[in-house]
């Protein structure tokens, strides 16, 4: 049976990564390319990198990123941030990612994502989403919005139908950012997780709010994700992802074990 | 030297960087004369069947690759590079290589795991594989390991012993095939970590003559 995927996520800015303060083993904890080998020894299923630059000389430096990685990750990663045009991701996968993230681009261009899969194959198509609780409105009938730029513009778009379009598109998996949860630590939101996991046909990653491994055991379980996005939780050091994988292989979860 | 067949087939450098990475030298061709010459020949494969069969075709590698295959050249086919050396695939109809018996079909729309759970397809992500041969390209890799996986169609050889390798996934499918000195795999070795590594060094270090 398929295991459940592990997934930690790093953040790069200008070529570095930007949180990871506890590492130990003598890794050069700014370095996107050691971070990425670290967790790849230590038995993510897969990496994200997601570049925050906001300058104009992202391209080049980030593509060097992706390169390096590449020459020393044998697992699939994926690159999102600043994602806009069919040429830049065809930047990024041939410089060795497996997969693109789109999220705000797609949100003002869905054409996006079609043309993404057409190109380069649905698999290499991930559509990032943020998401935010509303009122349930006619115009937000699940009770969840889209929301881009960090969360500080609401779309107006229901959060499922959404989902379900990205769906139709071409999107190969969702990427499921609850904007309400990132960065508590206090667990992901299973609702929503479980409503979208339940209604799309494509795997769908939960993102926001890891804190603790029982947490992954939650949005795994009861919040029917296929996978689970991780960061503060091990990039500082509170846990490895040998200790996550262990705690839910515990608890009856199938993960990949590693040798 | 090993060749890695280029036929417009996706992303066809990760293969070579795994193989880089493991000290071995190849090449990125789709020249007769550089494949003929190589030692062993690596035929990855992304996308849908018919599109790679028409490109193959264009380039006279669906000859090529009978040929090698007669001659004894070790051959191995990975993802739709499996796929596409069976006699036909359901995905869009297509008449493959024919290489080896068998058909490769479509998962079917609602296929559920053992605890009732309803599975996604495409089938994507990392599952164990079962390797039912004493085979040298199989050699040193410890039971139940995984490998990535990601495809929508799945190989059913028409003869049971060309299966190497079986896979759960709401049915139990053949993921590796090994025929003389040709062995495939539904999955990706070069994105299955350690495993995968073994996998293609054995592989590279294989005389054919299983």
């Amino acid at each position: 049976m398929l295991s459940k995927r592990i997934i930690p996520c790093l953040d790069v800015r200008d070529g570095r990564t930007t949180k990871g303060i506890k590492f130990r083993d003598n890794i050069d904890i700014g370095d996107p390319v050691q971070m990425g080998r670290y967790y790849y020894e230590q038995g993510a299923d897969e990496i994200v990198f997601y570049d925050i630059t906001a300058s104009s000389e992202r391209r080049p430096i980030m593509l060097d990123v992706v390169r390096r990685v590449a020459e020393t990750i044998f697992i699939p990663f994926s690159v999102g941030g600043g994602i806009r045009t069919l040429e830049d991701m065809r930047g990024v996968l041939l410089a060795g990612a497996e997969k693109v993230s789109v999220n705000s681009a797609a949100v003002l261009n869905p054409d996006i994502i079609r043309q993404g899969a057409e190109a380069f194959g649905n698999q290499c198509i991930v559509l990032g989403m943020d998401v935010k609780k509303v009122d349930i409105s006619e115009q937000t009938p699940s009770g969840y919005e889209i929301v881009i730029n960090g969360g500080r513009t609401s779309m107006g778009i229901d959060a499922l139908w959404w989902a379900r379009e990205a769906e139709r598109l071409g999107a190969g998996e969702i990427c499921l950012n609850s904007i309400d949860a990132d960065g508590t630590q206090t667990g992901y939101e299973l609702e929503l997780t479980r409503l979208i996991s339940t209604n799309v046909r494509i795997p769908v990653i939960a993102s926001g709010g890891a804190g603790e491994p029982r947490h992954l055991l939650d949005v795994l379980n009861q919040g029917c994700a296929d996978a689970a996005l991780i960061a503060s939780m091990v990039h500082y050091g509170t846990y490895t992802i040998e200790q996550i994988k262990g705690f839910l292989s515990q608890n009856g979860v199938r993960v990949r074990r590693c040798w | 030297m090993i060749a890695i067949l280029d036929y417009k087939a996706g992303n066809l450098t990760s293969v070579k960087r795994a193989l880089d990475h493991l000290g071995f030298q190849c090449r990125i061709t789709n020249s007769h004369d550089e494949i003929r010459k190589a030692d062993k020949v690596v035929f990855p494969g992304v996308g849908a069947a018919g599109k790679s069969m028409e490109s193959l075709r264009e380039l006279g590698l669906d000859k090529l690759l009978w040929e090698l295959f007669g001659a004894g050249v070790p051959i191995l086919g990975i993802c739709v590079g499996l796929q596409v050396l069976f006699d036909v695939s359901q995905e869009n109809q297509t008449t493959c290589l024919g290489i080896l018996p068998g058909e490769v079909r479509k998962f079917p729309e609602n296929i559920s795991s053992e605890a009732g759970d309803f599975l996604k397809i495409p089938h994507m992500g990392w599952n164990s594989v079962r390797f039912e041969k004493d085979h040298a390209v199989f050699r040193d890799i410890p039971a139940e390991s995984e490998f990535y996986f990601v495809h929508s169609y799945y190989p059913q050889p028409a003869n049971e012993d060309l299966s190497a390798g079986m896979t759960e996934y709401g049915m139990t499918f053949t993921s590796a095939v090994a025929l003389r000195n040709l062995v495939a795999v539904q999955f990706h070795p070069e994105k299955s970590g350690k495993p995968g590594l073994r996998l293609l060094d054995n592989f590279c270090r294989w005389d054919g003559v299983s």
